[in-house]
């Protein structure tokens, strides 16, 4: 009798749970990293709230570094009924090329990248960082005194290569007497490298500084220290140094994940690739007030110089 | 481009390798400490973040570095303990036990920092100290005089570490007993007392490369904030063959490539990135290469000791 009733408790609990579409996602850093985890979490968030608790349940196994950890992650999930698995990581297609066809009946999600595999229980997402890159070089080149920029990225791939390469072109093409110094770390963690590289643009002369991914953190206590302006991206970074950090892009991958929640919904498990652009919605320029109006006036023209087209923000 | 030897790219490049180099100096002379007396120990690097994420938040709540410190050593000096504790008094096997210990200060580190800070945020930890007058000679001022007080901690430690090991009785029991701990012990020396004793100022040490990171050079915290500094400290032990001044001068190579690449890049030295980066990992391991077999480990490294046996 106990056995049963314990039996249609779990029935019961399971037929409860199915309602609800579920999502799981393994990250490489802190969900609160003000980077690249923190804009997918803040997005499943917003998710959530829209569609309410009882709709829409994620997990998360975050600060995933190591790529066998996230697999073995990945593999779980997939046989545990989730309606839809994101790796969120460039790191982690590897993994998920090896995983995916052991599921037919699961959906993943990856990025960031333009690449399906050309499995149809696989989409692929990215982030046009290029057009946030190039809009925050044009504000740095109007706000920088000395003429020299700095940027501390981490390793030439993916949308922070993408970000920087944006960047330069938007920076020079507002004022092409101006020097942008950029440095690759080798790494998305190093957090004393990339501080040391801020130190080093600051050494160099340079009087604006950006970069990108989550080991910047110590890069903006540097500009903070130097009285250094410093431009962010993928997540706004405004709160860690209020008084120094111009303008961000913020990724906001809500616009892409509710077509791909929409299609798993009514049966398409994947096979296309989406990305987030100004355009779109799905990345956001948020320029604040230390910005100045010219600075904010040249962003915005730049911003609608991309959407309409006039302006390629990786040149021609 | 800005001329390669512009003397304020000179200045730039020895006094980022000063900086680099700290937290590795304090962390591997600790560890050559625990190695000279026979224990390995591979948990550097979790003490370094739990003692870095202590003393982060003991300033970030109570204000001052120094007392951040404190708190550092504190912390370090009990992980020590712990490691002996495992490794020494319940005999486990000490690469398997350091892992351990690396694996419960990464985790718990983080937890710690979810938990009570949640997002990172900048701290006012320990400032630059320019010493008057020294500070004030041309060239060499910039370089040596101009930097934090745990900088200067790091570099002091260096002759300190090589009196303690070659000039004291101290120093003579750790040597005793990392090479023949039955002698030792048969002489009257306590292998499990002086192997505790190295073991705790190896992490004290550790717990302050740590607070140099999240305190003094970085002012900041975040999960896995040393990104395995503390294994390369390890590594750079068995560079300086368990001595204090090769260990300096390993550290000091490694941290100087890599202050030199991050200037090349900025400077616009057309390499790629890829190939600048791996610069100085690649020199260490050439280094090392010409340099096996100069010193042997000592004797009784990695081996549990007990009497009798």
């Amino acid at each position: 009798m106990k056995r049963l009733v314990v039996s249609l408790c779990l029935l019961l609990g399971l037929a409860w749970a199915q309602d609800a579409f579920k999502v799981a996602v393994v990250m490489p850093s802190a969900t609160n990293d003000l980077a690249f985890s923190e804009s997918m979490y803040d997005s499943l968030l917003a998710i959530q709230e829209e569609m309410g608790a009882d709709n829409f349940e994620f997990d998360y196994a975050d600060g995933t570094f190591v790529v066998d950890d996230a697999a073995a992650a990945i593999r779980d999930w997939a046989s545990q009924g989730y309606d839809l698995i994101i790796a969120h990581g460039s790191q982690y297609g590897a993994p998920l090329q090896e995983i995916a066809p052991d599921f037919p009946d699961v959906s993943f999600a990856w990025g960031t990248a333009g690449d399906t595999f050309g499995m149809d229980n696989v989409y692929a997402y990215e982030a046009a960082s290029d057009q946030g890159g190039y809009v925050n070089g044009v504000i740095a080149a109007t706000l920088s005194k000395s003429g020299i920029i700095g940027v501390v990225g981490p390793i030439e791939v993916g949308d922070a290569k993408l970000y920087v390469d944006g960047f330069k072109i938007g920076a020079t093409a507002t004022n092409p007497e101006v020097q942008v110094n950029v440095n690759y770390i080798g790494s998305f963690g190093d957090v004393a490298l990339a501080t040391e590289a801020a130190n080093t643009h600051a050494e160099a002369g340079a009087d604006v500084l950006t970069g990108s991914a989550q080991m910047v953190v110590g890069a903006i206590g540097v500009a903070k220290e130097r009285g250094l302006l410093w431009l962010g991206t993928q997540a706004s970074q405004t709160e860690l140094a209020p008084e120094i950090v111009v303008a961000n892009q913020v990724y906001d991958w809500t616009v892409i994940l509710k077509p791909i929640i929409e299609q798993v919904k009514a049966g398409k498990l994947g096979g296309e690739a989406y990305v987030i652009t100004l355009e779109n919605g799905g990345l956001d320029m948020e320029i604040n007030d230390n910005a100045g109006a010219d600075a904010k006036a040249a962003a915005e023209a730049a911003i609608s110089g991309i959407i309409d087209g006039s302006i390629a923000p990786l040149g021609e | 481009m800005q001329d390669f030897l512009d003397w304020t790219v000179v200045i730039g490049i020895l006094s980022s390798g000063i900086r680099l180099a700290t937290p590795y100096l304090y962390a591997a002379i600790g560890e050559t400490f625990g190695q000279r007396s026979g224990v390995l120990n591979l948990g550097v690097d979790g003490i370094m973040l739990l003692a870095a994420f202590s003393s982060y938040f003991t300033v970030l709540t109570l204000g001052s570095p120094w007392l951040g410190l404190l708190v550092a050593i504190l912390v370090g000096g009990l992980m020590g303990i712990a490691m002996g504790f495992i490794s020494i008094t319940l005999q486990a096997e000490q690469g398997i036990s350091g892992i351990g210990v690396y694996l419960f200060g990464l985790g718990l580190s983080d937890l710690l920092f979810q938990k009570f800070v949640g997002t990172a945020k900048a701290i006012s930890g320990f400032k630059e100290f320019p010493i008057p007058l020294l500070s004030k000679i041309p060239f060499f001022g910039d370089i040596f005089f101009s930097q934090s007080v745990l900088v200067y901690g790091a570099y002091l430690l260096i002759p300190l570490a090589w009196f303690i090991l070659n000039k004291t009785t101290f120093g003579l029991n750790i040597r005793a007993v990392g090479e023949n701990p039955e002698a030792a012990d048969s002489l009257g020396v306590s292998v499990q007392k002086t192997r505790y004793l190295t073991l705790t100022l190896g992490g004290i040490l550790a717990g302050i490369a740590g607070a140099s990171l999240s305190i003094a050079l970085l002012n900041v915290f975040q999960q896995n904030l040393t990104n395995g500094m503390g294994f390369i400290a390890v590594a750079l032990v068995y560079f300086g063959g368990w001595r204090p001044f090769y260990v300096l001068l390993g550290s000091l190579i490694f941290s100087f490539v890599n202050a030199l690449q991050v200037w090349m890049q900025v400077l616009g030295v057309p390499i790629p990135s890829d190939i600048a980066v791996m610069m100085p990992y690649v020199l260490t391991i050439v280094v090392l290469i010409f340099s096996a077999g100069r010193v042997r480990p000592p004797a009784a490294l990695t081996k549990t000791y007990e009497r009798g046996s």
